[in-house]
């Protein structure tokens, strides 16, 4: 007899747990073929602001972990997903990618997390400064991480779209939560694997599979979250996602049909764009 | 608790500043395209010294036709401002700042009359920062590449500036200066109790030949100010202000292309350690809340005093508010002036009677208020917490709150507390304290062992709902500029 396959529970990503979505409720990943590929976590407003709870939980810590630590822990996810290239190959094939599509996004999002874990320790130099004021004080400005930040990720580039966008936001010393892909969320869960492995301390990275319709709003309502990052083009979606954001003046930034392929789709703006510009005066006179 | 009967052996004899000098028009008309204009609306409303109640000069009101003509004129002159030699820019904007600095007393006197605050500080703060704020940004108009390496920086094109009345020619500067200097051009709106040095700024700014439509300043209350923040043919809208305003601001912008920035309220954190030079930072909390009247969005509102010191930092602290003289701004003695409206008067004095009502303990020293005018004495309140409304809301006047601590962890967590982020203040000697308490306080101003203190240079915003952008510094600049 033909050995049976084992087909993987897709669950979601919490606080470094992997619960099921407390609704119950799931909807269908099929393949081009109209094949079931999996029934995936349809995340609730509860399961979100869990979440929440849990990235801020861990964010005061993360901030203050050194940069180079944290350099060193993107570098190590960098290296898990290296070793689980063809995992994330066959995945993105599963849904519709040419192997050669799909090797070619591992390896960029590997490339990527490369790039931003050198950028740990370095970033804060580009845009600090100490200011020349013209009193007896000693005075400078540093950047500082936003807090706690929801993403919608990229729709389309389900696994270099997600690196590009929550790899620079906890960087900054920055924790997250990620609506993931809607059209191809299994790699996101797998991601969240590669994640939970890498030393990155739990609740930094939160990942939710389910519908922007449903949950938009509440990643940008929730009274404790202080950014939000948009991928997309959809009007509709984003005047909601700035309507909402208003109530504790999120700050909302828009990806707005960002080529994540491109080169010029990574730099350490990515990074200031999730901080705050701290300024600290004192006198220098005795 | 010190004796405040002693203060009456100290006078002072009365050091009045000269306004012989000072010429203000009876009538004030619109600044667009370069020249004075009526406005549309044939309105005018009255601009009153709030020391005195009685009316400077009446103010035209802007209607939609004059921000449209306002808004036309900017766009129009867009074209060429963004076009020049950033070299010719910046020396335009060099020769406003010098003109500034040349008319300073004059700026000052004015800014006291209408405004209410001490002469003391229109002549030492407000003015000379507003013209280094024009001297600093000159420089950058041609320096912006390297502010940007491979941005490629470009000007947004025509904001809606709308400014409060507690520092109006700076907050003024605040904002014209960096926007011109990137090549964009604007519709600024001082608030209309403070309008006059915004217009004075006007002549200014024609007489240095400043191109024509460059800026323009348009005057009204918050109907004038929603047509310029409703008006489509604007790509940027900066306010300070209201955090209640700044939210409604962005609400109504929703949808459309234009960017914002926006300065809003504070509950400034003020911590004392037991190991703080007591007498220092009684001085220092004596700056924070009462500078300005407290009328100040960074106003060190909520002061925490380590257990330890309480006592004695109190008493030390009613005895330096005994010795504070609240009245006439025009005399170079006076600490505290006039509250800037008979609106804002009822306000603090709303809070007030909240805060006693809610159990607050008050202390306020005697002192002899002028009949007329509107004036509130140094206030402080003892026995509050976390969730007492004068501890939480925005007073923007001259009344501290005062809590006490004992650890590290507690003062961080109680200061933090708060939807603000604007600034804090941090008394201590040790190094280490500071450098902690600078980094884990959820502000975007921290000031340590000095409190309200501000320069072209050093940027200035808020963090959370104080809002978001930075002004000053190379900080400023992106507020006006898109990059690749």
């Amino acid at each position: 007899m033909e050995r049976l396959d084992v087909l993987k529970t897709y669950k979601i990503f919490i606080g470094g747990k992997f619960p099921r979505t407390e609704s119950g409720r799931y909807f269908k990943v099929e393949d081009n073929n109209g094949k079931l590929l999996a029934n995936m976590c349809l995340s609730s407003r509860k399961d979100f602001r869990n979440a929440v709870v849990e990235a801020r939980k861990a964010q005061k810590s993360w901030q203050s972990a050194s940069a180079l630590n944290k350099g060193q822990i993107l570098y190590r996810v960098a290296e898990m997903l290296e070793g689980r290239k063809s995992q994330f190959i066959a995945e993105l094939m599963m849904t519709g990618l040419s192997k050669q599509k799909a090797k070619e996004e591992v390896e960029q999002s590997i490339d990527r997390l490369i790039y931003y874990a050198g950028w740990s320790d370095k970033f804060q130099q580009i845009f600090s400064s100490v200011n020349p004021v013209a009193s007896h004080h000693f005075n400078f400005s540093v950047l500082e991480p936003m807090g706690v930040v929801s993403v919608i990720s990229s729709n389309e580039s389900a696994l270099l779209g997600l690196v590009s966008t929550i790899v620079p936001i906890i960087v900054g010393g920055n924790t997250c939560i990620v609506l993931s892909s809607e059209n191809n969320p299994m790699v996101s869960i797998s991601f969240a694997e590669v994640l939970n492995t890498s030393d990155l301390p739990h609740g930094v990275v939160n990942i939710l599979t389910g519908k922007r319709k449903e949950l938009i709003h509440h990643f940008a309502s929730h009274m404790d979250v202080n950014a939000v990052s948009y991928c997309g083009e959809h009007d509709e979606e984003i005047q909601e996602l700035e309507k909402v954001s208003v109530e504790n003046l999120k700050r909302v930034r828009i990806n707005r049909g960002t080529n994540w392929n491109e080169d010029k789709s990574q730099s350490p703006y990515y990074i200031e764009r999730f901080q705050e510009t701290k300024t600290i005066w004192h006198p220098n006179e005795v | 608790m010190s004796d405040t009967s002693q203060t009456s052996s100290w006078s002072y004899a009365s050091a009045p500043e000269n306004t012989d000098h000072i010429v203000l028009k009876e009538q004030y008309d619109l600044f667009i395209n370069g020249e004075f204009i009526k406005p549309d609306s044939k309105k005018y409303f009255k601009s009153i010294n709030p020391a005195t109640g009685e009316v400077i000069a009446s103010i035209s009101e802007a209607n939609k036709k004059d921000v449209d003509l306002a808004v036309a004129s900017a766009r129009k002159a867009f074209t060429s401002w963004s076009k020049i030699e950033p070299k010719e820019r910046a020396k335009y904007i060099f020769r406003i700042a010098r003109m500034i600095q040349e008319r300073a007393k004059e700026f000052a006197i004015i800014e006291s009359i209408d405004g209410g605050k001490p002469i003391r500080e229109s002549r030492d703060v407000d003015i000379p920062l507003a013209a280094s704020h024009f001297f600093y940004y000159a420089g950058w108009a041609d320096k912006l590449e390297y502010a940007f390496p491979n941005k490629n920086p470009k000007p947004l094109g025509v904001a809606g500036q709308i400014i409060p009345w507690n520092f109006p020619l700076l907050m003024a500067a605040w904002k014209i200066a960096p926007a011109i200097a990137c090549g964009n051009t604007v519709v600024l709106k001082p608030a209309e109790t403070t309008s006059l040095t915004a217009l004075k700024l006007a002549e200014v700014i024609q007489e240095s030949g400043l191109p024509k439509g460059v800026v323009n300043i348009v005057t009204g209350a918050g109907k004038t100010g929603s047509e310029i923040v409703n008006h489509p043919d604007l790509d940027k809208i900066a306010f300070t202000g209201s955090t209640q305003v700044g939210k409604l601001i962005q609400n109504s912008i929703v949808g459309t292309q234009k960017k914002s920035t926006l300065e809003l309220g504070g509950k400034g954190a003020n911590i004392i350690f037991e190991d703080a030079a007591i007498d220092q930072a009684v001085e220092g909390i004596i700056n924070a809340i009462f500078f300005n009247q407290g009328h100040v969005c960074c106003a060190g509102s909520r002061l925490f005093v380590q257990e330890s010191v309480a006592e004695i930092v109190i008493d030390k602290l009613k005895d330096r508010m005994s010795s504070l003289i609240v009245g006439d701004p025009l005399d170079k003695n006076t600490d505290i002036g006039a509250i800037n409206s008979k609106e804002q008067l009822d306000t603090i004095n709303k809070y007030i009677k909240v805060g006693r009502e809610e159990g607050g303990e008050i202390y306020q020293p005697t002192c002899n208020l002028p009949s007329n005018g509107n004036w509130c004495p140094p206030t402080l309140f003892l026995n509050v917490s976390q969730s007492h409304t004068i501890v939480q809301e925005e007073i923007f006047g001259p009344v501290l709150a005062i809590q006490t601590f004992r650890t590290i962890d507690e003062v961080i967590e109680k200061a933090n507390n708060t939807p603000f982020g604007l600034s804090a203040g941090v008394w201590t000697e040790k190094g280490a304290k500071i450098f902690k308490l600078t980094q884990e306080l959820n502000a975007g101003v921290v000031w340590a062992n000095t409190y309200n203190k501000f320069d072209s240079t050093s940027p200035f915003g808020g963090y959370k709902e104080s809002g978001f952008g930075r002004e000053g510094g190379l900080h400023g600049l992106i507020a006006y500029l898109n990059v690749e």
